[in-house]
């Protein structure tokens, strides 16, 4: 790929997806682009940019969505998890005894992994049937992995990373040489096409936001924005759970880590409020 | 180190298996049947067993159910290896004893996320 071609791209998938394109990784973006150039007849990589410089909406979406990494699998970070099952979500449906109510937002969800983690956690609870509103959200900025999540058809390999095997007997059906995520947890999760970029206007008093292993695709200013976002977006208890590799260095510092674990956090606004009414 | 006895009646597989393993810090022997397992684990009682079903001279079930009544069979943890991947073969497996159960085929990944699992990682 040409030099000003590889600029002109990483801008475009910057401004649309926050996510920065690194030179040096050309050959891979270029690999992440075949099925985006089989897909519209191009050729060549530069007839595609070519196109894209003429301002191509569907094709630039395309090539955007192509550039985010769709990686998961069932429970990812298995210490995360199991410190949210054992410590926060107990907390949490404790605080909640009274309204009964928790919204989740799995905020990079790829192709569902996560949600239908979180999900089966929920289900140990049997909240739905004591009666509890449980909203499950999931977002990915790629429309075509939306889709397959609400499929909720994973592969033999899918769901052997991560699975244990008594919790797909629980919740999947064999589907061909398939796994299918059983009705009542799909219905459990809300997924929907939507871009970290974007206003988090419809996003309001959530409990807990998952958002890991995104924003170490994106430069500190995108992270920054977006983490002071979710903040914005959590009741003043809420939790955020982020990627290993990933800290919440915002310029407020909103979050502060739940009991010394490096990965889950609390809404500082929180912690101000305990000290005030202990102090 | 950890010692695995990979049973199957598989060459191929009992070698890929043990490569893997191996490659993962264990020990490995190997068996080729229940009752040749059966003698392995009596002459020294692995930390982890990976188990083929179908298998002459005594099948996988017929092996894990005879183990876990054997004086400290009790404590191996039994990864059950099967191609018959349905509900009901599954529940057998974990009916009979086994810990975790591992759809074939496998590769190296799958046996890493079944190790952490069974917190054997």
């Amino acid at each position: 790929m040409k030099p000003d071609d590889f600029s002109f791209l990483a801008q475009l998938v910057r401004r649309r997806s926050g996510l920065v394109l690194r030179a040096n990784k050309a050959q891979f973006i270029e690999g992440r682009l075949t099925s985006v150039l089989r897909r519209f007849g191009f050729r060549t990589m530069s007839a595609l940019i070519h196109e894209l410089r003429h301002g191509r909406e569907t094709l630039a979406r395309a090539v955007a969505e192509a550039m985010t990494t769709n990686e998961s699998s069932f429970f990812r970070d298995r210490a995360v998890f199991d410190r949210f099952r054992d410590v926060v979500l107990p907390q949490l449906l404790e605080r909640r005894k009274d309204s009964k109510r928790l919204r989740i937002w799995s905020a990079a969800c790829a192709a569902g992994q996560e949600a239908y983690s979180i999900a089966m956690l929920l289900h140990d609870h049997k909240l739905v049937a004591k009666g509890w509103t449980v909203d499950l959200i999931a977002t990915d900025i790629s429309s075509e992995i939306i889709a397959r999540a609400e499929g909720g058809l994973y592969t033999h390999y899918e769901v052997q990373r991560g699975l244990a095997i008594r919790r797909l007997v629980a919740h999947f059906t064999q589907d061909g040489g398939n796994w299918r995520v059983h009705e009542n947890l799909r219905r459990m999760v809300s997924f929907r096409t939507f871009n970290l970029l974007d206003s988090f206007g419809w996003l309001d008093d959530l409990d807990v936001v998952f958002c890991r292993n995104v924003l170490l695709y994106f430069d500190q200013k995108t992270k920054s924005s977006v983490l002071e976002k979710v903040a914005d977006t959590l009741v003043p208890d809420g939790v955020l759970v982020l990627g290993h590799t990933e800290t919440p260095l915002t310029p407020a510092n909103a979050f502060v880590p739940v009991d010394g674990t490096s990965h889950i956090y609390r809404h500082a606004k929180a912690a101000v409020q305990r000290l005030a009414a202990t102090g | 180190m950890k010692h695995c006895l990979v049973v199957d009646d598989s060459r191929v597989i009992r070698k890929v298996a043990c490569r893997i393993l191996s490659d993962l810090h264990f020990q490995t022997g190997e068996a080729e049947d229940g009752v040749s397992a059966l003698a392995a684990c009596r002459a020294k009682m692995p930390e982890l067993i990976l188990l083929d079903w179908s298998m002459p001279n005594m099948n996988g079930i017929e092996f894990l159910r005879t183990l876990r009544r054997e004086k400290g069979g009790e404590h191996p943890v039994v990864l059950f290896c099967t191609t018959e991947n349905d509900v009901a073969h599954i529940t057998e497996a974990m009916s009979a004893g086994a810990n975790e159960t591992i759809m074939k085929p496998f590769d190296r990944g799958i046996i890493e996320a079944k190790l952490a699992e069974v917190g054997l990682a």
